[in-house]
C-alpha cells in the first residue's frame, strides 16, 4: 500500500517528518482522517492532537495548539502554531505594542543624549557618503 | 617614586577590564551556538509554509488577497530589528545606517516613513529620527518567542489592510558567518510572489472554511514566520558580533598591559640607577 509523507513543523522547531499510512488531524470543521491520494485540502486546525499512523501500524500522537493543515495527494504538511491565539489576545498584544511605543517615546531618559549623538554621527556619515558619491559621478 | 606606582595601579585596572571582556567573550560564544541552533530550528517551518504558499498561488485563481496587491506608495513602514543590549560592535549601527539612508531616499521622493521597532537600541535611536513610531517591542531576551512579536506584526498588518500604509519593509542583520553580519532590508508587504515548481493540470483545494479566510490565515502565518526568522537571526548576529568585539577588546587590553609593563620596568630601572648614583656619590663625599 502506498504511503503518504508527513511533515509537522512549528515556527520554533521541526517536530516530525516521515511516512504514514494514515494521518488524523483536528480540522476546524471536525476531525479529518487522511489516507494516501487524498484530494488537495487546505484547512485550519483547532488545538488538539495530530495522530500519525506509521507504516508499521504504530500511532504517534502530536499535540498542536492549532495551525494550518495542507494536504496534497502524497504530502501532508502540518504548520503548527506555537502561540495560542485568540482574536482578543492578538488585539491586546497590538495595543500593548502601541502603548509601549508611546511610553518609550514620551519618557525622557538619560540615554537620550547618547542616542542623539549616535544619530548625528550616522547622519553625518550618510551625508559624507552622499557627497562622495556625487564626486564619483562628477568625474 | 610616584611614576612606577601609578603605572602599577593602571596595569591592575586594565587587567580587571580584560577579565570582564574575556568573560563576556566566553558567554557570547556559548550563547551564539544556542542562537544558531534556534535559527536552524525555525528554518523548516519557513520552508514548508513557503511551499504551501507556492501551491496556493497556483491553485487559487478567483481570489486576490490585499497582501499580494501592489499599491501606489505614499507611506511606508520600516520594521527595524535590533538588539536590546550594546557592546556588540557595529551591529546595530550598521542596520540603523542602512535604514537612515533608505529613509532619506523615500523622503526625497515625498513618501512618508513610519517606524516599528524591535529591541531597545532601535527604540533609543529612532526616538530622535522623527516620523511616527507605530509599535515597539523590547526585552526579548536571548530566546525570542513569537508571542512577543505578534503585537507589532498585528499593528503593521492592520495598518496595511486599512490602507494607511502601502509598503512594509523589515531591516535586520543577516548571519553570513561568525565574522560577518550584513544589515539587509527586505520587503514584507506586499508579498512578492512565491515561485513554485509546476504542477501540471488545473486543480484547486478543498477549502474549509472559505478560501479567503484561509488565505488570510496562511499569509498571516507566513509574515509572522518571516519576522520571527529575522528576529532570531538578529539574535544570533548579536552574539557573534559581541564575541568578536569582546575578543578584540581582550586583545587590545593585552597589548596595553604589555606596553604598561615595559614602561613600569623602565621606571623601576631608572629609579634604581638613580639611587645607586646617589649612594656612590654620598660615599665618595664621605671618603
Amino acid at each position: 500500500m502506498a504511503n503518504i509523507h508527513v511533515d509537522i513543523v512549528s515556527a520554533e522547531g521541526h517536530i516530525h517528518s516521515g511516512e504514514a499510512q494514515m494521518v488524523f488531524a483536528p480540522a476546524e470543521m471536525g476531525e479529518v482522517g487522511i489516507a494516501p491520494r487524498h484530494a488537495p485540502l487546505l484547512t485550519r486546525m483547532k488545538p488538539g492532537t495530530v495522530r500519525v499512523q506509521t507504516p508499521d501500524g504504530e500511532i504517534l500522537p502530536f499535540f498542536v495548539g492549532g495551525g494550518i493543515l495542507e494536504v496534497q495527494p502524497y504530502l501532508v504538511t502540518v504548520l503548527a502554531d506555537t502561540a495560542l491565539r485568540a482574536k482578543d489576545a492578538d488585539e491586546a498584544a497590538a495595543l500593548a505594542a502601541k502603548q509601549q511605543a508611546e511610553e518609550k517615546l514620551a519618557g525622557a531618559n538619560s540615554d537620550i543624549d547618547l542616542a542623539r549623538a549616535q544619530a548625528e554621527l550616522i547622519e553625518a556619515a550618510a551625508r559624507l557618503q552622499f557627497v562622495q558619491n556625487l564626486k564619483k559621478i562628477g568625474r | 617614586m610616584a611614576g612606577a606606582k601609578e603605572i602599577r595601579t593602571k596595569i591592575k585596572s586594565v587587567k580587571n577590564t580584560q577579565k570582564i571582556t574575556r568573560a563576556m567573550e566566553k558567554v557570547a560564544m556559548s550563547k551564539m551556538r544556542k542562537a544558531q541552533d534556534r535559527m536552524s530550528a525555525a528554518r523548516p517551518y519557513a520552508e514548508k509554509i513557503r511551499r504551501t504558499l507556492g501551491h496556493l498561488a497556483q491553485a487559487n485563481l478567483e481570489y486576490k488577497h490585499p497582501f499580494t496587491v501592489e499599491r501606489e506608495v505614499k507611506r511606508v513602514v520600516y520594521l527595524i530589528v535590533s538588539s536590546d543590549r550594546g557592546l556588540c560592535g557595529g551591529l546595530n549601527m550598521n542596520a540603523f545606517r542602512t535604514t537612515v539612508r533608505e529613509v532619506r531616499e523615500w523622503r526625497a521622493k515625498g513618501v512618508e516613513v513610519d517606524f516599528a521597532l524591535i529591541g531597545g537600541k532601535a527604540i533609543s535611536f529612532f526616538r530622535r529620527m522623527g516620523g511616527k513610531v507605530l509599535a515597539t517591542s523590547s526585552q526579548l531576551g536571548d530566546r525570542p518567542h513569537l508571542e512577543q512579536l505578534l503585537g507589532v506584526i498585528k499593528v503593521m498588518t492592520d495598518a496595511y489592510r486599512d490602507g494607511s500604509v502601502d509598503r512594509v519593509l523589515i531591516v535586520s542583520n543577516q548571519f553570513v558567518n561568525t565574522m560577518t553580519q550584513k544589515a539587509t532590508p527586505m520587503q514584507l508587504l506586499p508579498l512578492e510572489p512565491v515561485k513554485s515548481e509546476g504542477l501540471l493540470e488545473h486543480w484547486d483545494y478543498i477549502y474549509e472554511p472559505a478560501s479567503n479566510e484561509l488565505m488570510d490565515s496562511v499569509l498571516m502565518r507566513y509574515i509572522e514566520s518571516q519576522v520571527y526568522q529575522a528576529v532570531i537571526e538578529n539574535a544570533a548576529c548579536e552574539q557573534s558580533a559581541r564575541m568578536v568585539a569582546m575578543k578584540s577588546a581582550s586583545d587590545n587590553a593585552g597589548k596595553i598591559i604589555g606596553q604598561l609593563e615595559l614602561a613600569y620596568n623602565k621606571a623601576r630601572q631608572a629609579n634604581i640607577t638613580k639611587e645607586l648614583a646617589e649612594i656612590v656619590g654620598g660615599a665618595a663625599a664621605v671618603g
